[in-house]
């Protein structure tokens, strides 16, 4: 009887599991064979091509005016690898702040933190044209930049902060007594012990401009300045599935790199969220 | 009179109430710091306060709107210079103070060594904050201006003034019809799918790690792998993906798997409701892995000894689930969860990248599938009706905002004073 009902159990679980795994991996797959048809639509796309081509794949690397997807992709590495660098910073420092200093306004700013990251930035979408405007930074990838990691601060303040605050105030304490100044005891004790953290930070940092559609489109005009998602978007809509198979190229080049990081990077993710999420 | 009276009277001028202590280092840092913040932004003080005002009075040689950022610049710039008036006081009368209880006074080195220790947390945030107010607080006040005239289309500057108008923007959206009417269609369908979409992810993903975390499953790495799959591949890119398969033309939903059914082709695209369908279960997809590997973690780290007591008590899988492992997961990733609605409610990407909030209604600036930020969006980059957009984001952001603060005012966050 328990055998029989563990039997039962374990037979639905793989069911699941097995049905899961098909509902996940049929898009990616579709997508990859979509990449090696030859042809521009999709009507005769099948998973596993009968005339394989490498033709996508030559076309985006030999680029055209219209198509500058290696410039996309230099672009979107630029503005992600720069946006982590000053997320990582600033947030490693104001985390710092809060976490073990007790100054005046402390409190304000933290409730203040926490109700900017509840607005969408991109509801201020008007005022970021006209500052552009008027800045005459239209175009501008250091502008786009510097409002991404704006846009961090506040949340990866929170995760951060909640992360430093369970490392014991022992540590420093002791690093003080030995005659360390803040910032030495910053670098060499609080830095270190929050690798998990910054790993998330980082994260965060390199993925918010991959996934930002809004902001990037308000403020990059030109086919040349475009990030990825610009490009890959407009690409897809030009005539609705007339270049979907260059499409699939494109989004399968950006997809592998990101996800081979992402599942290596995913238990630092897992131990920093659950040790900053619930304390925080 | 006493000292602390004195030296806060002359401060109304910068730099003398310490002069008047004798501490002249410091009187003039303050005195300087202040003639310096006029010479700089006299001109923006000027122009800007009279721009936020008036919004310009003559075309072409006036542009409202970059007044109105000009102005907003400028009040800014005043708050900062305030927050170094307000220290100026409270130093010149802090020191009166001393001398009234006849203490001696800090020496210079004293003073700049607790200046370096009570500043050194604003000395490393700032920048930051800097950075947060130009990237983050202008926009927003921006926004929460433009909402007060009538910037749209027809008033839009260089060829015309733009003015404030007050509150009559948010009269409308109540009183014409077309507005209304429209405002709360898209308000019901951005509650339901914040609550439908959220609800399937979080509880996929509990469900999902339960199972594959049983202890007698095999290839347990292999499925967790693929099941994070979805969170690793960007999330722009599997949208774009997801809107070619369900393309009504040739899209491999209807093409293979409902033709292999024997189901006849489905209007993913252009009927409403299949789209709305398709986009929650999308979300599902999307967003279960996130809460798949936190409830992993939770899953870890639960201790086997609490299970063994209760087998040995006769617990049946069921129960033990029921009455551990439940508890456990919500105790510890109830705060994520939440932050799954709040990201819904603003998820523009799925619902702009998917077709662009359509299909198209008629007599509606909002599509069939848009929620609140992508009508916003729409409203401000197509039809140009930046008053109504900038309008509906205060209503969008009070919302949220105060559901946020009920929420965290509950949490841990808050009574830890932390």
């Amino acid at each position: 009887m328990r055998n029989r009902s563990r039997l039962i159990r374990l037979t639905l679980s793989y069911g699941v599991l097995i049905v899961m795994s098909i509902l996940i991996l049929y898009p990616l797959a579709w997508t990859i064979g979509a990449s090696f048809n030859p042809g521009n639509s999709l009507i005769s796309t099948s998973i596993i091509p009968k005339n394989p081509t490498l033709a996508h794949y030559k076309e985006l690397f030999e680029g055209s005016a219209s198509l500058p997807y290696v410039q996309w992709y230099v672009n979107s590495v630029k503005i992600s690898f720069f946006t982590m660098i000053g997320a990582i910073i600033s947030v490693s420092f104001t985390g710092y702040a809060f976490s073990r200093f007790r100054f005046k306004g402390r409190k304000n700013t933290l409730t203040i933190f926490l109700l900017l990251q509840m607005i969408p930035q991109f509801s201020a979408l008007i005022a970021l044209f006209v500052l552009a405007q008027m800045l005459d930074m239209i175009n501008s990838h250091w502008l786009l930049i510097l409002l991404y990691i704006g846009g961090l601060i506040p949340m990866n303040t929170y995760l951060m902060k909640g992360y430093m605050d369970s490392i014991p105030m022992e540590l420093d304490e002791s690093a003080r007594i030995d005659g360390a100044s803040f910032t030495r005891t910053f670098w060499q004790i609080i830095m270190p012990l929050s690798k998990p953290m910054l790993a998330v930070v980082a994260m965060n940092g390199f993925t918010v401009p991959l996934g930002d559609f809004v902001l990037s489109s308000v403020i990059l005009r030109t086919t040349e300045a475009y990030t990825l998602p610009i490009g890959l978007f407009n690409l897809v809509n030009e005539v609705m599935g007339a270049s979907y198979t260059t499409f699939a190229a494109g989004a399968i080049l950006i997809s592998i790199p990101i996800a081979i990081v992402f599942l290596l990077l995913q238990r630092n993710f897992v131990s920093g969220l659950t040790t900053g999420g619930t304390k925080g | 009179m006493q000292h602390r009276k004195v030296a806060l009277l002359l401060s109304i001028v910068p730099g003398f109430g310490q002069f008047y202590h004798r501490q002249w280092l410091k009187g003039l840092l303050f005195l300087l710091i202040t003639i310096s913040f006029f010479i700089a932004f006299k001109d923006l003080l000027n122009m800007g306060l009279w721009g936020i005002v008036t919004l310009g009075t003559e075309i072409p040689r006036d542009n409202s709107i970059f007044l109105l950022a000009e102005g907003l610049i400028a009040l800014i710039v005043i708050f900062l210079g305030l927050i170094v008036y307000y220290l100026n006081l409270r130093d010149a009368y802090k020191t009166g103070v001393m001398r009234d209880n006849k203490q001696t006074l800090y020496t210079l080195r004293q003073q700049y060594e607790h200046v370096l220790l009570k500043g050194y947390p604003y000395l490393i945030s700032g920048p930051a904050f800097l950075l947060l107010l130009f990237a983050v607080v202008f926009p927003i006040l921006f926004s929460f201006a433009i909402a007060f005239t009538n910037y749209d289309l027809y008033n839009s500057p260089p060829a015309k003034l733009v003015e404030w108008v007050g509150f009559s923007t948010f009269k409308e959206i109540f009183t014409v019809d077309i507005w209304r009417s429209t405002f709360f269609d898209v308000l019901a369908w951005t509650i339901v799918w914040t609550i439908v979409a959220s609800t399937l992810q979080v509880a996929l993903g509990i469900f999902l790690a339960v199972v594959a975390n049983q202890k007698e499953i095999r290839f347990k790495k292999l499925f967790r792998t693929i099941l994070v799959l979805p969170w690793a591949v960007p999330g722009f890119v599997t949208i774009l993906i997801f809107a070619g398969l369900f393309n009504d033309s040739f899209g491999a939903v209807n093409n293979d798997i409902l033709a292999a059914l024997g189901i006849d082709a489905i209007p993913w695209l252009t009927d409403p409701n299949w789209s709305r369908f398709a986009l929650i279960m999308m979300q599902g997809w999307l967003g279960f892995p996130y809460i798949f590997l936190v409830t992993t973690g939770v899953l870890q780290s639960i201790p086997e000894d609490l299970y063994e007591a209760a087998t040995i008590d006769g617990a049946s899988v069921f129960s033990k689930f029921r009455h551990i492992t439940m508890p456990m997961i919500l105790l510890s990733i109830s705060p994520i969860i939440i932050t799954q609605f709040t990201f819904n409610f603003n998820n523009f990407n799925i619902i702009y990248l998917f077709n662009a909030g359509g299909p198209a209604v008629p007599d509606s600036t909002a599509g069939g599938t848009d929620i609140l930020v992508s009508w916003i969006y729409k409203l401000t980059m197509q039809s140009s009706q930046y008053a109504l957009a900038a309008a509906l984001t205060i209503m969008l952001s009070v919302v949220v905002v105060s559901i946020a603060l009920w929420q965290f005012r509950k949490s841990s966050t808050f009574k830890e004073g932390a």
